[in-house]
């Protein structure tokens, strides 16, 4: 049976986009067959974070309202042949998603893939609720900072009593996914530390992804930071983060990009 | 018709610079009275909000037939709504501003006094009408609120909640007690009749004794509240003494001064 996930926060610009292709490709490099859905109607970034933003032709918007088949919007990867993307429109807004439309292709996907992952909008309104409504799964992502914190709390408020799943008094299964982490920052108490955050928010965690510049790399590429650089800090912090979310075992660790005495001694970064 | 109760809400005081917005804030959740009670200090003023009683009126189309209704249960009861209050809902109809006032006139005439109007068009209200009220029933106002139904509120005196209180919500219980099993998240809201009680970290805001109780407490495992308020009276982060924080405390009302103890 399909697992429908929703990637959230509340605040923007905290990574949802980054994880939902980051995991994503995890998944169907482990042979999973994958399909992530932006649902940033609107505002869409996930074509270009995947780098197929000149192959969009029909998106999420066309097939709710019956232009196009699911089957002309899904964009298959050209790295991975498991992963699929449907894009979301750039041209329309969030009130061109219904609940009914939105219902239906979540269904459809579910017969055709093992995992539904769908990239919330920033926010709280129509885009970021129709998003989280059909799922089982949320991964919540939060940086070590009190804005961020807070408004994952609010979205898990509402993870809680606006899903459906919530809604026929079922549990939503929640993890946080700490994003943009910086161990000496956070040591030196320039940062909330993971205890903290974890203590607020009293939810379980799924991963600590570092702050790292081959995110940035990686969405510049139009290339997941999994794929683009699997040996990478924050790729291998996003692929422990995705075999946990299969049910693996891991211990829980930040990865680091660590530099040798060679590279200190000559002041080369290790990539 | 209808005979509702129109709930709510928290009973709170605010600085004279913050009360424009504030009864803004709050006045979503009900009938918002606020009165100016007379203060030692003479920089604060005290803003009530009580809820009380009022009974709906919904009128339906076509309006001659409803009025003539209300007529013949003024005959066989004659004190029918004479001096009770009462909210008109206009869901059922489109009224223009006249056809409002001239409604209003009618059941004037008939010795039932409009307090407030409920759905009504904004644009179609306004100066030498009521003030438009709205239910904290109408659940759509705040999506997430808790709704505690009201039977089970009266058997139970005290509401356990077993799982935090998320940024955002926000939990009123007129009735009596409420225990926390749990953090109270910053941007959460516990409004409570009788004390409240968090067995977690509280960094929301606290309001017990909202419906005049000023023997409630407030008690938590570790404190770092936006703000506690007793019966009206209320202590903000800023103004808590700072070496209370994180730690387990109690808070009081004494006089008119909210008093905090730590809990040892």
């Amino acid at each position: 049976m399909a697992k429908v996930v929703v990637v959230t926060s509340g605040k923007g610009g905290v990574g949802k986009t980054t994880t939902t292709a980051a995991i994503g490709a995890a998944l169907a490099q482990m042979g999973q067959k994958v399909v992530i859905v932006d649902f940033d109607v609107g505002l869409r970034n996930l074509d270009l974070v995947m780098g197929a933003e000149r192959r969009v032709v029909y998106d999420l918007v066309n097939v709710i309202q019956g232009i196009a088949k699911l089957q002309q919007a899904l964009i298959r990867d050209k790295r991975i042949d498991t992963l699929a993307l449907l894009p979301a429109s750039q041209t329309r807004d969030k009130d061109a998603l219904t609940e009914d439309g939105v219902r239906r292709i979540i269904g459809q996907l579910r017969q055709m893939f093992d995992w539904v992952i769908c990239d919330s909008p920033a926010g709280i309104e129509r885009g970021a609720t129709l998003a989280m409504r059909f799922a089982e799964v949320a991964i919540i992502v939060t940086n070590p900072e009190v804005s961020s914190v807070r408004d994952s709390d609010r979205i898990i408020g509402l993870l809680d009593a606006k899903t459906l799943r919530a809604e026929r008094g079922e549990r939503i299964d929640k993890h946080l996914l700490i994003t943009r982490y910086d161990q000496s920052r956070a040591t030196r108490g320039e940062m909330l530390g993971i205890d903290d955050v974890l203590e607020i928010l009293s939810t379980p965690l799924l991963g600590i992804i570092p702050e790292s510049e081959e995110v940035l790399r990686a969405s510049n590429l139009g290339s997941p930071v999994t794929l683009n650089n699997p040996g990478s800090a924050a790729a291998r912090a996003y692929s422990d983060a995705a075999r946990r979310l299969m049910g693996e075992d891991i211990e829980m660790t930040v990865p680091s990009d660590k530099v040798g005495l060679f590279g200190k001694l000559f002041g080369r970064r290790a990539a | 018709m209808i005979v509702r109760r129109i709930r709510e809400c928290a009973q709170f005081i605010a600085h004279k610079r913050d009360e424009a917005a504030r009864c803004r804030s709050y006045s979503h959740d009900g009938v918002v009275v606020t009165s100016v009670a007379d203060s030692r200090q003479a920089t604060t003023t005290r803003f009530v909000c009580r809820s009380y009683l009022a009974v709906v009126l919904a009128p339906e189309p076509p309006i001659v037939e409803w009025i003539a209704e209300i007529d013949q249960r003024i005959k066989s009861a004659e004190s029918f709504l004479s001096g009770a209050p009462v909210v008109v809902d206009l869901s059922a109809v489109k009224l223009s501003k006249l056809a409002i006032v001239h409604l209003i006139s009618e059941l004037e005439q008939r010795g039932i006094r409009v307090l407030g109007l409920e759905n009504a068009d904004p644009l179609s209200t306004g100066a030498g009408l009521p003030p438009l009220v709205r239910s904290s029933h109408a659940g759509t106002v705040i999506p997430d609120r808790v709704e505690l139904p009201a039977q089970d509120v009266r058997k139970e005196p005290t509401l356990l909640l077993d799982k935090p209180i998320r940024s955002g919500q926000s939990i009123l219980f007129p009735d009596g007690d409420v225990t926390v099993l749990g953090s109270v998240a910053s941007g959460a809201e516990l409004v409570a009749g009788g004390s409240i009680h968090v067995y977690g970290t509280l960094r929301g805001r606290a309001m017990a004794g909202s419906h005049g109780n000023s023997r409630a407490r407030i008690f938590c495992s570790k404190i770092e509240a936006e703000l506690v308020a007793i019966d009206g009276y209320y202590l903000t982060a800023e103004s808590l003494d700072q070496k209370f924080l994180k730690g387990p405390v109690q808070a009081w009302l004494d006089g008119d001064a909210v008093k905090i103890a730590a809990l040892d």
